[in-house]
């Protein structure tokens, strides 16, 4: 086949790169330019897409002997990723950017690009397994528990799936560096990139806050009751206990946590921890990227974060939203948050959560 | 198969050069040393400088070399500007980056007035601007540059008219698209300083030369021995410059023949493409280069399209991030921020056959065919 490797300048998008080429396709490396003004340098191992990253990028795909270029997709980038990012935490919602820029970044704008240019897919250095089965292509978890990736890569839908290749899923994190030093790749020993790209401070509540601004607003509890006052409701986040700089006690000392974000009125409500107990969740826009979820109760697990455990859970259509009824409890989840339902290791399908319960 | 029609960026080095360079590579000696080995490589220098010399019509007191086009460029802004008391520094809006960004940094940094000469849809530069800026800022203008050729369009510029308008005014030119493609005269045009490269006439990479005229004296970018004119230090590079002498005197670049390529390829893009436009047409250009608009297209798109089949080309700007940017070339000629970015340079040269030019048109249609649907769909 005919494919485009997206290469952040990282080892795992470098080994994929390298990886698809030994696999007999036919490869061009391609590296995303997210920012008008990239940086020249990494600060850290934050961010990917400094002046340094595009440089280790197009020095892996010299190494593996692939062509490279560099596309331009700071417009959509920003149209896509960082303008969502921003309404919808103004909107009080915690969004995941880097689930974003898979659903309308790689797996749509370049993978749209690549086919209208004649290719067959993109190759990305994601910690995820695809398999080929009576239902299609379907999308797994990688072997390797603490790199898995497919909670963010959940948005694709079976097209995008049908164009995505990723070589990676079946190796542990530790064997791509080890690999990559063997093949001589220079990144081979690069740090991770965490964190989001486009905030390298890592400080999002202050990137935040330059952006939206600071309006001052109540923080109260459940009753209501004024007890404090916050910078910026969206700079908060639901299940959040330390810098409320809350200085009445609660009566029994116990400490306090954000339990909502209400952007209307710029209001923070705190509350006890069990408050922020949740059993149900309910999520919109849902996406499958294997067969459809029907009104049938079915059981499974949720995943909620990019790293969190997955729990035993209902999942079933109701209307157009898809719910998921928690076994047990969880505490702090915010809407904006995606729901990333699983079969075992198989991916089922996602939505973004709007109500929880 | 693979087509090379990259010229502009930079040729193939020419076997007589490429001769030239590894027999200097194996002789011993500093040209500034005094004993026997640094006198015979000092002579293979200096007959190198006075074949470079005749080329250029200068003498060759006047070829001063350096270590890039851009070097040379460098030493002529700073050097003609820090030697004037005057502030003001007139170039053409389409120079090179090699001449724009020390212009642009003596602005920002030592206080110097960067005027820019507006150029025509054509990218010729109007000369009606240049007299009327020389008249109304005479006493305070401290250069012109204004390049020979354009490295984006090929478009030539009227030097003699600008050096003209100049009277005493220092002008310098930068003549590396030009030099051995068309004739040029440095005694005839009447210049201060000029500037030439090696890797762009077959010869090799890190070499150039400023061509100042006897006598002048301007402060030196790089410090040290002195070994050029005391403008230029460093130790003489001796394979390089014999070998770009031998490039320059192999005569071996046929402006006919290569403009007859380009025609024939120009023809056949409007053939299958009649909206493509070809920038600079109807102005005299440089018998190898061709700049062509396809309109719904991104040049960078197409460039990847062109390469996967085996056509070598350009885009043109590229920022220091590989990003793809707006030409300020075509901008300056009046092609909207989105024609300029669907644009593409193909240049020709001396190893350049007529099967070449056929390659690459046959690829065109479904490069194009594609790079339309790419753009189509990234728009969306």
């Amino acid at each position: 086949m005919k494919i485009i490797a997206a290469m952040s300048g990282g080892v795992d998008s470098a080994v994929a790169a390298a990886r698809a080429v030994e696999a007999g396709h036919e490869v061009i490396g391609v590296h995303l330019a997210l920012s008008s003004n990239p940086q020249k340098y990494r600060s850290g191992a934050r961010g990917c897409c400094t002046i340094e990253d595009s440089h280790d990028a197009r020095r892996a795909a010299d190494v593996i002997g692939i062509p490279f270029y560099i596309w331009d997709m700071a417009d959509e980038f920003h149209a896509g990723v960082v303008e969502n990012f921003m309404s919808e935490y103004a909107a009080g919602r915690t969004p995941n950017p880097c689930l974003r820029c898979n659903e309308k970044i790689k797996f749509a704008a370049v993978l749209d690009r690549a086919k209208a240019m004649g290719f067959d897919g993109v190759v990305t250095g994601h910690y995820a397994r695809t398999q080929e089965g009576a239902d299609g292509r379907t999308l797994h978890r990688a072997v390797d528990p603490l790199k898995d990736q497919s909670y963010v890569l959940a948005v694709l839908n079976r097209e995008q799936i049908n164009g995505a290749i990723f070589p990676l899923g079946d190796t542990e994190k530790v064997d791509i560096r080890i690999e990559a030093e063997a093949r001589g790749l220079a990144v081979a020993q690069k740090p991770d990139s965490h964190d989001i790209c486009f905030v390298p401070s890592g400080d999002n509540a202050g990137w935040l806050r330059d952006r939206l601004g600071s309006e001052v607003g109540p923080i109260v509890d459940q009753d209501g009751t004024k007890i404090g006052e916050h910078k910026g409701a969206y700079t908060y986040t639901i299940g959040q206990r330390k810098g409320l700089g809350l200085t009445i006690p609660t009566a029994d000392g116990s400490p306090r946590f954000v339990l909502k974000i209400e952007p209307v009125t710029n209001t923070v409500v705190v509350g006890a921890r069990e408050d922020l107990a949740v059993t149900s969740m309910r999520g919109e826009n849902p996406i499958f990227c294997g067969p459809l979820v029907g009104a049938a109760p079915v059981k499974g697990f949720v995943q909620v974060r990019a790293h969190g455990a997955a729990l035993d859970c209902t999942y079933y259509m109701d209307g157009s939203e898809l719910v998921a009824e928690l076994d047990a409890p969880l505490l702090g989840l915010a809407t904006g948050q995606a729901m990333v339902i699983y079969d075992g290791d198989r991916v089922v399908g996602s939505a973004t959560i709007c109500e929880t319960a | 198969m693979s087509v090379y029609l990259d010229h502009a960026a930079t040729t193939p080095m020419f076997d007589v050069a490429i001769d030239a360079m590894n027999s200097a590579l194996r002789k011993l000696g500093n040209p500034s040393s005094l004993h026997t080995e640094g006198r015979s490589t000092r002579k293979d220098v200096e007959d190198a400088r006075e074949i470079i010399a005749r080329a250029i019509d200068c003498l060759p007191s006047e070829v001063i070399f350096t270590g890039s086009g851009t070097e040379a460029n460098n030493a002529a802004i700073k050097g003609l500007f820090w030697n004037s008391e005057k502030k003001v520094i007139i170039v053409s809006s389409i120079e090179h980056h090699a001449v724009l960004d020390p212009a642009l940094w003596l602005a920002d940094h030592e206080g110097a007035e960067l005027i820019q000469i507006p150029v025509d849809s054509d990218g010729l530069i109007d000369l009606d601007f240049l007299q009327a800026t020389v008249a109304a800022r005479k006493n305070e203008i401290a250069l012109i540059s204004v390049m020979h050729s354009n490295n984006e369009t090929g478009v030539i510029q009227p030097i003699a008219e600008v050096v003209k308008i100049a009277g005493d005014i220092p002008v310098h030119c930068d003549a590396v698209q030009s030099f051995t493609k068309v004739p040029i005269s440095y005694k005839d045009l009447g210049l201060f300083a000029m500037t030439i490269s090696g890797h762009k006439v077959g010869g090799p990479l890190g070499i150039g030369a400023l061509i100042l005229r006897r006598a002048v004296e301007i402060p030196a970018l790089l410090h040290g021995g002195g070994q050029e004119r005391e403008i230029r230090s460093g130790t003489l590079n001796a394979p390089s410059i014999v070998a770009f002498a031998a490039a320059v005197s192999a005569h071996i670049f046929d402006a006919t023949k290569v403009a007859q390529l380009r025609d024939l390829f120009e023809s056949g893009v409007i053939a299958v493409r009649p909206d493509a436009v070809i920038n600079g047409e109807s102005a005299p250009r440089l018998p190898g280069i061709s700049n062509i608009t396809f309109p719904g297209t991104q040049s960078d798109s197409l460039l990847l399209l062109m390469d996967s089949e085996k056509v070598s080309c350009s885009t043109g700007a590229a920022c220091t991030a590989g990003v793809h940017r707006p030409s300020h070339v075509l901008m300056a000629m009046g092609l909207t921020d989105v024609l300029s970015q669907s644009s593409l340079r193909f240049s020709f040269g001396a190893s350049n056959t007529e099967s070449d030019v056929q390659f690459a048109l046959s690829v065109l249609p479904r490069v194009i065919e594609r790079g339309l649907a790419a753009n189509s769909v990234g728009k969306k």
